[in-house]
This record gives C-alpha cells, sequence and structure tokens, in this order.
C-alpha cells in the first residue's frame, strides 16, 4: 500500500500544473471573452496537449492518450485546484460519445465525435416511455424501414434536454416479432424537423429540465443506426454502464459533505451554530463514515483499474451508494435550514431572503429524490447486485416477461 | 498510488484463514463457544507458531516487523472465522510495549510475547464506561490499587498492561501480589472478559506509557473496525448461502425480491469499508495526522454496520436464526463486543467531530 503517486507521476503532475499555470484563465484579451468560450478555447489547447479527451483517437478530436487511470486521476485532481473546465458534461460527451467509440460506424465517429466533444452539439436520450421505465425492453415506440429510410412513431417521456437538444439517440422497436430484447434498434435522430413535438414537462423542484416527447412519422437516414438491427438493447448497455460511473463519482459526494458541514457551521440551533448541538455532531460524524468509506472505496478500485484487475461487487454498488449518501445529506441539510425549509428555492422563496446560497439546499433535497430513480431506480440496482453481485435467482415475474 | 494489498499480505489472510479451516472448523468453533473456559491453548500455540503473536513487534526481539495494517489483515480474517482467542489483547499489549517500553521491558517481554511463550493482554476500562486513556483513573505508581472491566482473557494472562490515571500504562506480571482476576460472563464467548482487582499490587511503569496509550487505543480502535468488516461479510455470505438453499412456496428463498433487497442492502452496507479500515490501519503509520481521527470514524461506522448486519442476518434465517444452535448468534455477539469494547459508535463520533474542529 503507498499512497503517494511516485516519482514519475508526480513529474506528471508537474507537467499538467504548468500546463494550467500556462493556460487557465485565459489571459490578455482572451480574458474578457464569456466564461463559454473561453472554456472552448482552453479545452482545445487542452486536448492539444493531452490533457482532456484522453480515450477519444486523434482522427475524432481527442488526444489519443495511452489509457492511464492515474494519468486522468491526476489531471482531475489538478483541473479541479485551478477551477479548470473539463470534457462537457453533456449526456453527449458522457455516454453517447463512449458508445459510439464502441459500436458505431466509421462515418458516424466522423459526423459525430468531434462535434458533440467540442460542445456544439447537444444530444438527449430517448429510451424511456410513458408505459416503459424500468421494464425498458418492453417500449413500443416504432421504427419502420420505409424507402431506404427510417420512420418512427410513438412517444418517449422523461427525456432530459430535449427542448434544447439537435440529435436524440433513441430506442425504438424495429422487429416486432422477434423476442423482446432482440427487437430494438438504437437509432440517431435529427430533432429539427418536423413531427417531433417537444413539452416540457414542468418537476416538483419548479423547474423544467425533462420532457416528453412525441413523434409522428419522424424520418432518420437507413444508416443512423448503431450496431445492426435488433441490436439495439446491447448497444444501450454500453450507454447505461457509463452513465452508472458518471453518478457514482466519489468526489462530487465529498463536495456534497464538505458544503454540509459549512451549512452546519452557519446555521443556528437555539441561538448557537448547529455544529456545536450534540445530535447534529452525531449525524455528521454519522454520515462521513458513509463518505469516507465511499471515498476509500473508490481509491481501491482506482488501483484495481490501473492494474487491470476487477474490484468485484463495489463496481454495482456506486449508484446506489452515493444515491443513499446524497438522501441523507439532504436530510440533514433541511434540518439545519429549519423554518427556512418552508421556503421555496427561488423567486420570493429562499433565494431572496437569504444570502450565501443555502436555497440551493432546497432544491437538492429534491434533486436528490430525482438521482435516485434516473438511470435506474434503487430497486433495479438492488435487483442488479442481488442476482449479478450474489449470484441470487432471478427475478420470476421478469425471467418470465424476457422470453 | 497503489492502494491495495501485497501479495504477502493476502497470502497473510490466505494462510490464516486456511489455518483456521484446519484447526478451528464449525465444530471445534462450537466447543470452545459452548465450552467453560472458552480458551484454547493448542489453538491460540499454533497461531502463534504462525507467527501471529509477534507479527507488528520488532525483528531485533524476535517479531515479523509488520504494521498495523497487517495487524488488522488478520484480525479482519480472524473475524470472518470468529476465531475464538487472545489476539486482540495480546497485539495490543505487545503494540505498547513496543511503543512505550524501556529497553530493558522490552528485552525481558517482546521475545516471549513474539513466540506466544507469555500471553499479554490489556487493562483499559473502568466502571462508567470510562475506557479512554483521559478517563482513566487507577492512580499510577510503583504498586498499584483499584479495579479494571473487561479484560480480555485475563485469566490467562502473564502480563496484563494496565491503564493508568493520566494516560499512562503499567505492567503487572500474573503473580503480582493483590492481584485478584474475576473472570465473568461475557455475551461474545469467543473473547472472554474478566474484571481485575489491584490492590497495592507492584507495577512497572512503561516510560513513554502516554504516547503508548494514544497508540494503543487508535490500534485498537482500527482492529475493532477490522474485525466488524470480517464478520460482516461472513454473516452477508452465510445469509446469501442460506437464501440459496432454504425453501418455501416451492422455491428458494433467494427467489423472493424483498429478501434478495435485504440482502443487497446489507451487502452495500458493509462492502463498501474495505477501504475505510485498510486506510484507517495505514494512516496509524504513515499518515499520523490522520490518524487518530480516522481510526475513530473506522471503528464508529463498521461496528454500527457489523451490528446491523448481525440482526439482519438472523431475520434473514428465519426461526433457526434465532436459536443458540444457529451459528449466527456467535457472530452476533462478536458484532456486540466490537460495537461497545472501547466505547459506543456514539462515543467515537463526537470524538471524530472534535477532532474535526465543529
Ligand atoms: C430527473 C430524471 C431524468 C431522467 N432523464 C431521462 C432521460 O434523459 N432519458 C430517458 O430515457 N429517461 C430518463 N429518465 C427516466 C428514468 O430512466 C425512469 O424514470 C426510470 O428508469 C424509472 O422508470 P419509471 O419512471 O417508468 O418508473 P417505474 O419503472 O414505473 O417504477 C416505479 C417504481 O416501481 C419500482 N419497480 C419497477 N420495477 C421493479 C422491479 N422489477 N422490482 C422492484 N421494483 C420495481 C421502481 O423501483 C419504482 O420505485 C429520467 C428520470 C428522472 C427522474
Amino acid at each position: 500500500m503507498d499512497l503517494s503517486y511516485g516519482e514519475e507521476l508526480e513529474g506528471y503532475r508537474d507537467e499538467v500544473a504548468k500546463f494550467l499555470n500556462a493556460s487557465w484563465p485565459l489571459k490578455g484579451d482572451e480574458a474578457k471573452l464569456g466564461w463559454e468560450e473561453q472554456a472552448v478555447r482552453f479545452r482545445e489547447r487542452a486536448i492539444e496537449g493531452g490533457f482532456l479527451c484522453r480515450n477519444i483517437p486523434k482522427q475524432y478530436g481527442g488526444s489519443e492518450q495511452e489509457p492511464d487511470v492515474l494519468k486522468a486521476q491526476i489531471i482531475r485532481e489538478e483541473f479541479g485546484k485551478a477551477h479548470a473546465p473539463m470534457e462537457p458534461r453533456g449526456i453527449g460527451t458522457m455516454m453517447l460519445v463512449p458508445t459510439l467509440l464502441e459500436r458505431g460506424s466509421e462515418w458516424q465517429k466522423e459526423k459525430f465525435v468531434p462535434a458533440t466533444i467540442r460542445g456544439d452539439l447537444a444530444w438527449c436520450q430517448g429510451y424511456s416511455e410513458p408505459g416503459s421505465g424500468s421494464d425498458l425492453a418492453s417500449l413500443k415506440t416504432r421504427g419502420e424501414l420505409v424507402n431506404g429510410e427510417w420512420v418512427i412513431n410513438g412517444q418517449k417521456i422523461w427525456t432530459s434536454g430535449a427542448q434544447s437538444a439537435d440529435y436524440m439517440f433513441i430506442l425504438v422497436r424495429t422487429e416486432p416479432e422477434a423476442p423482446k430484447h432482440a427487437g430494438i434498434s438504437y437509432l440517431l435522430v435529427d430533432m429539427k424537423q418536423p413531427g417531433i413535438d417537444v413539452r416540457p414537462l414542468r418537476q416538483m423542484t419548479g423547474g423544467a429540465d425533462f420532457c416528453e416527447v412525441f413523434l409522428t412519422d419522424v424520418k432518420t437516414p437507413e444508416d443512423w443506426i448503431v450496431g445492426k438491427r435488433g441490436e439495439g438493447w446491447l448497444v444501450s448497455r454500453t450507454t447505461l454502464k457509463h452513465e452508472r460511473n458518471s453518478i457514482g463519482s466519489t468526489q462530487q459526494t465529498r463536495a456534497l459533505f464538505s458544503g454540509l458541514v459549512q451549512l452546519a457551521k452557519e446555521r443556528n440551533i437555539d441561538g448557537k451554530p448547529a455544529i456545536q448541538n450534540a445530535d447534529i455532531r452525531q449525524r455528521l460524524a454519522a454520515l462521513e463514515g458513509y463518505v469516507k468509506a465511499h471515498q476509500y472505496a473508490g481509491y481501491r478500485t482506482l488501483t484495481k483499474d490501473a492494474k487491470g484487475e476487477s474490484p468485484g461487487t463495489i463496481t454495482m454498488m456506486n449508484k446506489i451508494i452515493s444515491t443513499n449518501i446524497g438522501h441523507d445529506i439532504a436530510r440533514l441539510a433541511i434540518d439545519l435550514l429549519g423554518e427556512d425549509g418552508l421556503l421555496d428555492a427561488g423567486g420570493s422563496g429562499m433565494a431572496a431572503m437569504m444570502s450565501g446560497g443555502h436555497e440551493r439546499w432546497i432544491s437538492h433535497y429534491m434533486y436528490s429524490l430525482g438521482i435516485a430513480v434516473a438511470g435506474g431506480t434503487a430497486n433495479i440496482q438492488r435487483n442488479v447486485i442481488g442476482e449479478r453481485g450474489l449470484g441470487l435467482p432471478r427475478d420470476a415475474a421478469a425471467e418470465r416477461s424476457s422470453k | 498510488m497503489n492502494f491495495d494489498l501485497s501479495e504477502e499480505q493476502e497470502m497473510l489472510q490466505e494462510t490464516v484463514r486456511q489455518f483456521l479451516d484446519n484447526e478451528c472448523p464449525a465444530t471445534t468453533l462450537r466447543e470452545i463457544f459452548d465450552g467453560e473456559v472458552g480458551f484454547d491453548p493448542a489453538l491460540w500455540k499454533g497461531m502463534a507458531e504462525m507467527g501471529l503473536a509477534g507479527l507488528h513487534l520488532p525483528e531485533e526481539y524476535g517479531g515479523a516487523g509488520l504494521e498495523v495494517l497487517d495487524l488488522a489483515l488478520v484480525s479482519e480474517t480472524l473475524g470472518y472465522m470468529a476465531a475464538p482467542g487472545p489476539f486482540l489483547g495480546h497485539a495490543l499489549a505487545g503494540l505498547a510495549i513496543a511503543c512505550g517500553g524501556s529497553d530493558a521491558q522490552k528485552s525481558k517481554w517482546l521475545p516471549k510475547l513474539a513466540t506466544g511463550d507469555a500471553l499479554a493482554t490489556v487493562a483499559l476500562a473502568e466502571e462508567g464506561g470510562a475506557w479512554l486513556p483521559d478517563q482513566w483513573s487507577v492512580p499510577a505508581g510503583a504498586s498499584l490499587s483499584g479495579s479494571k472491566k473487561h479484560v480480555i482473557f485475563a485469566d490467562h494472562a502473564d502480563l496484563i498492561v494496565v491503564g493508568t490515571a493520566g494516560g499512562g500504562l503499567a505492567l503487572v506480571e500474573r503473580d503480582a501480589k493483590g492481584l485478584e482476576i474475576k473472570p465473568i460472563d461475557s455475551a461474545d464467548r469467543t473473547r472472554r472478559l474478566c474484571e481485575v482487582i489491584l490492590a497495592d499490587t507492584p507495577a512497572e511503569a512503561l516510560p513513554d506509557g502516554e504516547v503508548a496509550a494514544t497508540r494503543l487505543r487508535d490500534a485498537a480502535l482500527v482492529l475493532l473496525a477490522a474485525d466488524a468488516f470480517g464478520g460482516a461479510t461472513r454473516l452477508v455470505e452465510m445469509s446469501v448461502e442460506y437464501a440459496k438453499t432454504r425453501e418455501q412456496f416451492g422455491v428458494t428463498i433467494g427467489h423472493f425480491q424483498a429478501l434478495k433487497h435485504q440482502l443487497a442492502n446489507m451487502a452495500v452496507e458493509i462492502e463498501p469499508s474495505r477501504g475505510l479500515y485498510w486506510y484507517a490501519a495505514h494512516a496509524l503509520d504513515h499518515v499520523r495526522d490522520e490518524a487518530e481521527r480516522t481510526a475513530a470514524i473506522a471503528k464508529a461506522h463498521i461496528t454500527d454496520r457489523y451490528m446491523q448486519i448481525a440482526r439482519d442476518a438472523v431475520e434473514a434465517h428465519g426461526g433457526i436464526g434465532f436459536t443458540w444452535e444457529c451459528d449466527v448468534q456467535i457472530w452476533f455477539k462478536r458484532a456486540m463486543f466490537d460495537r461497545a469494547f472501547l466505547g459506543n459508535p456514539a462515543l467515537h463520533r463526537e470524538r471524530a467531530a472534535t477532532m474535526a474542529g465543529w
């Protein structure tokens, strides 16, 4: 066990720090640009330097570096310290790009990958339907090949970012006669066309980040399919794997926890800082046990990945662990807000009455529930852990319906 | 960056496990658990011959010169196997002498402790849950008077390391004048406890007793956390195995989703804390400024998880789980021990809060 990175990697850290020192924030006239534009220019240079988009080949706009999880970790740490932008965090870079790199055809990679990682193209994920959520493979939206193009009819729901997306990656049923998982194909669809009707859905938080999408005779070219006909289920599994990894990040959890400790220092209970309250101290320290366990489990996973060994069942647990911690943090935060928990986060609610951004905890109290559902509910995660992790028999109903 | 065990460390765990598989199978464990004394000299001798008695003691005194992490790995395996015996007290006593003893004390005791020719233990707790060095009240001096509780296998020990007022440590030998040892009925019958009464009993202070006492405390917290991780992991495995064999309604009960989810939750509660106890152990030798607080958090967190998993495991076994005959109770009682020994989770969470400056 050795928690130092060693001489060679510390040398690499210096290299990253030197690059950041020279390149972020932008200097001279460029410093006057808006943040987004600065980020775009910075990312180009960071890719050139081999620091971003490391697993993406040069021909598709990446920096094509030898896979090295430890270097990647050092980059995350140093970029974090410098508050420098990493890859754009959209669903496109996190989910579509890895899927295309693994399963896409040559022209698809050329057309979509560079533009997506530059942040020029926004994507949305058209999986869930009103009748198909956890049982995603029961989806009904139809795709038919008519005169050399796909014609799509049906409805998607909970589609995050559909209102601003350029394209959708969508699961449709193309082989209605085949068994349920084998009848699905994975298509790419231009969102800017007649026949697509996007209706934002208002969330409990008040915002509208996801939408209903109605598709009526929507067209997409025959070769905008990823993988073969009927392979869409397998192709979509690549994407979901990436989603789980991205949600299960221990760094976000730690940042959230230190925010909570800060909140406890700033709020009062019985006229004294809440952090001095015995019950609050117990709850914070108990939570920190989970946060630290998650953190060191992350170190171990990192090491196993670097050695090319399997970290075991822990990889299936990351989403539910970070969801659980997120819930606990939310519950403690709302207690710390006390009567201010009566207020709405925005408008003339908490944002107007408080300084210091405490209203974000009201939003987090609700958003932590969205995270529990999106990308596979906690119960579905438990099924996966129980069946694939612990080797328990498959659910009888699920078994029957997959025939 | 290598946050993983070395091959030697993995082998150490494997060797201990195989030894216990052979020398302390379920039937033997049960005999010792049910037996009058709860101490099996042959089993302890075997463990000492493997080098477990002096794993962490300096090589110049016949030990293996390893670290707290290695002790913790053994502790995990002992917890996994519910191994009965005096390992915990013996390891801590040796650690304290190695850390705070004079050259003469080290030369006199460590070689014997390393081979297991002498057995040592630690006397820490006093009335009213006074487990920690700053709570001890037995006045230090050339002779000691007072009483200590929850001393592991004191009735078999040749040497007792006693915590004294001011947070120091002193050595008391087996046949010392005025020393009285009263075995008490303890829930965990794999690590039996005694009360130790001292009446003007000759004792020899460790010169660096205060430093040694804090290291002893932190190492103890880590070893308990490691034991809890091993035990909880075993209980999840036992419960999963049972769910794969026991049939109701014509199928194995693992088919039922309610049970499957309970088992998944148990696994999710314990699996991530492997790295937490590793780190806490590693910190004791390598990241000194984090060691004390991480040890407190690890002990509180993992022993709490162990206790809850033990309760869940009883439920997962149904009626049989509630019987004396079912082995789950052995681990259940070890969970009670790990949770309460050296103070409940709440005590260590409050310490962690204070240490963070909260
Ligand atoms: C914030 C947010 C963003 C989202 N973004 C997207 C997106 O961009 N694209 C997209 O396609 N989808 C998106 N979703 C949809 C999400 O993937 C689904 O909501 C999720 O898969 C659950 O499906 P459902 O809503 O139909 O619930 P259901 O499947 O109906 O589940 C309802 C309840 O039943 C339980 N349940 C269902 N089946 C089982 C079972 N077999 N065993 C035990 N319990 C079960 C569930 O755990 C849940 O508690 C988003 C959802 C949210 C909340």
